[in-house]
């Protein structure tokens, strides 16, 4: 991809405070239409980086391409193009949702109409005359997104948009974020779900302590770790002596309750259990973003 | 515009909503307005009482002139036993042509004050018994000045204050919440201004100082508390308008500093009360000692008092408002400035 098409460019971007270096020499680049994530641990520097893209803080070093300009100083030529959530949420006193969104759009120039459409996008309709501070943890999440989107922006940028929200709130937030990239968007988005990340991006950078330790598709990140299928059984059913003497069969543990296979063929793995007739309890486990993660920082991935 | 509007009614929405603060801006002063009304009601308008025993055309002619409030007594001796313990400051005892008075010695000044009031009527008496016309006459009007009733200088006085408080606290308030809370920062990724916005917020406070003004006077009004507005009453508005401004930009010098809304609270608290106090709120100024006089001349809030009581109970006209107006508008000017100087879009 070229620059020139890029919605976002980063080079040796660097920030510290004090002694800590909040973020250390980050660079990547976002296409137009893409749907980036940044994954990380607490702390390690992801609203950082993406308040410097913004525009609201200013690097030590580096450079940043906001849709080929510049985002510090304040850009306001940029300003109309882009579209923040930011990850602690900001909302007028006292006003309703609907209110929030129309007072928001107000600073783009949104006609109220417009504005108060967004609350069907993100599900918040019935909500619509509910005070921001009486909505729930999600239903505010929500309503900050719809806020970020009010003015239709070509970027978005979202800092942990679904922490906080039950399991069916953060699918249909996935599918409030499919839908806007559907709508030739670009998102940039920061998550501690890793299992998300892999259902969501387009690529991911995965960041710990200032740094980018990998960046790729989520599919292309997990084979390139070359990690093991894990097969799990019920206890039992083979012996640990059998299980290990199994064609393609690398490694076998046992526990209390079941025996845990460690293999990168699972193809005659699988059929020789089967034969045997010993697949109950069966569980394949194909490695994750979290094995990339324990791979690259020797660190369990602790959201 | 549209925008300007849409945010101009979404702070207005935010405003009435907060009970608490709909509360210091109107039911606040208004019960300092109520409760110093009521007190101060008599004061000033204090007539000195006497005892009278027996009645005649001089006591007629003094019961029309209301110069001073009489108090009858049919018995001479129950009469002076309340001059003698210091209820009254002097008894007119009449028998047929002949009038005697009666004083404490510890009342001088009261009784000095019945004496020649007294005296004067029976002299001008004498004279209509003799029926020649008067060689001297002489006529008396009352000037309103530093003799106002209190509730006078109380409505103008509260009235600046109540618009001083809201408007400081309004800006003050709003700023640090809005920075507490991220919306700053919101607003700094939007195609407007800071002061823009701002702007939408001091409309509002304008508004609600016309409302307090309406709402203050209107109450001191009442047969109640007798207010009696000067005909160019109106020339209160621009001020009320100005002092909005000026007070408002005080309030975003302290929203720029304090961190929490408790600190901006009593940091605004700090700045408007002392200057309420010395600036004539309560009381006039002109009673207060002249180095206190002087000092309060720093306070803007001294020079809109002065412009109010000028224009709503003096019944000055334009020129009053040149010398306040100038205050006011040089202060917003220059703490603005250095409020937009300091100012901080995050903590
Ligand atoms: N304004 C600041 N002043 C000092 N240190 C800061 C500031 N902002 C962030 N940091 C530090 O920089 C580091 C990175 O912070 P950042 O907020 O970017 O992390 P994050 O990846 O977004 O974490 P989280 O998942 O908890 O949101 C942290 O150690 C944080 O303590
Ligand atoms: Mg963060």
């Amino acid at each position: 991809m070229t620059e020139e098409r890029s919605a976002v460019v980063v080079r040796d971007v660097r920030k510290s405070y004090g002694e800590l270096k909040a973020v250390d020499g980050v660079s990547f680049t976002v296409a137009e239409g893409e749907f980036f994530g940044i994954l990380g641990p607490n702390g390690a520097g992801k609203t950082t980086t993406l308040e410097i893209i913004e525009g609201l803080r200013k690097p030590d070093s580096g450079e940043v391409r906001l849709l080929g300009e510049s985002p510090w100083p304040r850009n306001v030529k940029l300003l109309p193009r882009i579209g923040v959530q930011l990850q602690a949420s900001s909302f007028f006193e006292k006003l309703t949702a609907k209110e929030q969104l129309q007072t928001f759009g107000a600073l783009y120039g949104v006609s109220k109409g417009t504005a108060a459409d967004m609350l069907e996008l993100v599900g918040l309709a019935d909500k619509a005359n509910e005070q921001e501070n009486k909505l729930s943890g999600g239903q505010r999440q929500r309503l900050s997104i719809a806020c970020a989107l009010v003015h239709d922006p070509d970027i978005v940028f979202l800092d942990e948009p679904t922490a906080a929200l039950d399991p069916q709130a953060r699918r249909n937030l996935w599918d409030v974020l499919r839908a806007i990239q559907e709508r030739g968007k670009t998102i940039v988005y920061t998550t501690h779900y890793i299992d998300e990340a892999e259902i969501l991006c387009d690529r991911v950078a995965i960041m710990d302590e200032g740094r980018i330790l990998a960046l790729d598709t989520p599919a292309v990140l997990v084979r390139g770790l070359d990690a093991p299928t894990h097969v799990t059984l019920q206890k039992g059913v083979l012996s640990i002596v059998d299980a290990s003497a199994l064609d393609g069969v690398e490694e076998a543990h046992e526990n209390e309750v079941s025996l845990t296979l460690s293999t990168r063929r699972p193809a005659p793995v699988l059929s020789a259990l089967a034969e045997r007739g010993a697949l109950d309890g069966l569980q394949v486990r194909t490695a994750t973003l979290e094995d990339v993660f324990l791979n690259l920082t020797g660190r369990e991935y602790r959201a | 515009m549209t925008a300007f509007k849409t945010l101009s009614l979404a702070m207005f929405k935010g405003f009435i909503r907060d009970k608490v603060t709909l509360f210091f801006t109107f039911l606040f002063p208004l019960m300092f307005l109520v409760i110093f009304g009521l007190i101060l009601r008599d004061v000033g308008a204090d007539k000195t009482r006497i005892a009278v025993v027996g009645d005649g055309p001089i006591v007629s002619a003094l019961r029309e002139s209301g110069a001073l409030e009489l108090e009858s007594y049919s018995d001479e001796n129950a009469a002076v036993q309340k001059v003698k313990d210091g209820d009254l400051p002097a008894a007119l005892i009449i028998r047929g042509q002949q009038l005697d008075v009666r004083f404490a010695q510890s009342d001088q000044v009261k009784s000095a004050t019945v004496l020649g009031i007294v005296n004067g009527f029976v002299d001008k008496a004498n004279l209509a018994a003799t029926g020649q016309p008067p060689r001297f006459t002489f006529a008396s009007e009352k000037v309103e000045d530093a003799s106002l009733k209190p509730i006078q200088y109380l409505t103008p006085g509260i009235l600046s204050w109540g618009v001083a408080v809201s408007a400081v606290f309004g800006a003050a308030l709003t700023l640090v919440s809005w920075r507490r809370k991220q919306v700053l920062r919101r607003i700094r990724l939007a195609p407007v201004s800071a002061t823009s916005v701002l702007s939408s917020r001091l409309l509002v406070s304008a508004g609600v100082a016309l409302v307090q003004g309406a709402t203050f006077v209107g109450i001191a009004m009442l047969p109640l508390f007798g207010l009696k507005l000067s005909g160019s009453w109106w020339l209160a508005i621009p001020l009320l308008l100005l002092g909005t401004i000026a007070f408002f930009a005080l309030g975003m010098l302290v929203g720029a500093f304090a961190k929490t809304e408790e600190a901006a609270s009593a940091a605004a608290n700090i700045v408007v009360l002392p200057m309420a106090f010395l600036s004539g709120t309560f009381f006039p100024v002109d009673q207060a000692p002249a180095w206190l006089q002087t000092v309060s001349k720093i306070f803007p809030l001294r020079h809109m008092n002065d412009g109010m009581l000028d224009v709503l109970v003096r019944g000055k006209g334009i020129e009053a408002l040149l010398m306040p107006s100038a205050i006011l508008v040089g202060f917003a000017l220059v703490v603005g400035f250095i409020a937009s100087r300091v100012f901080k879009w995050e903590e």
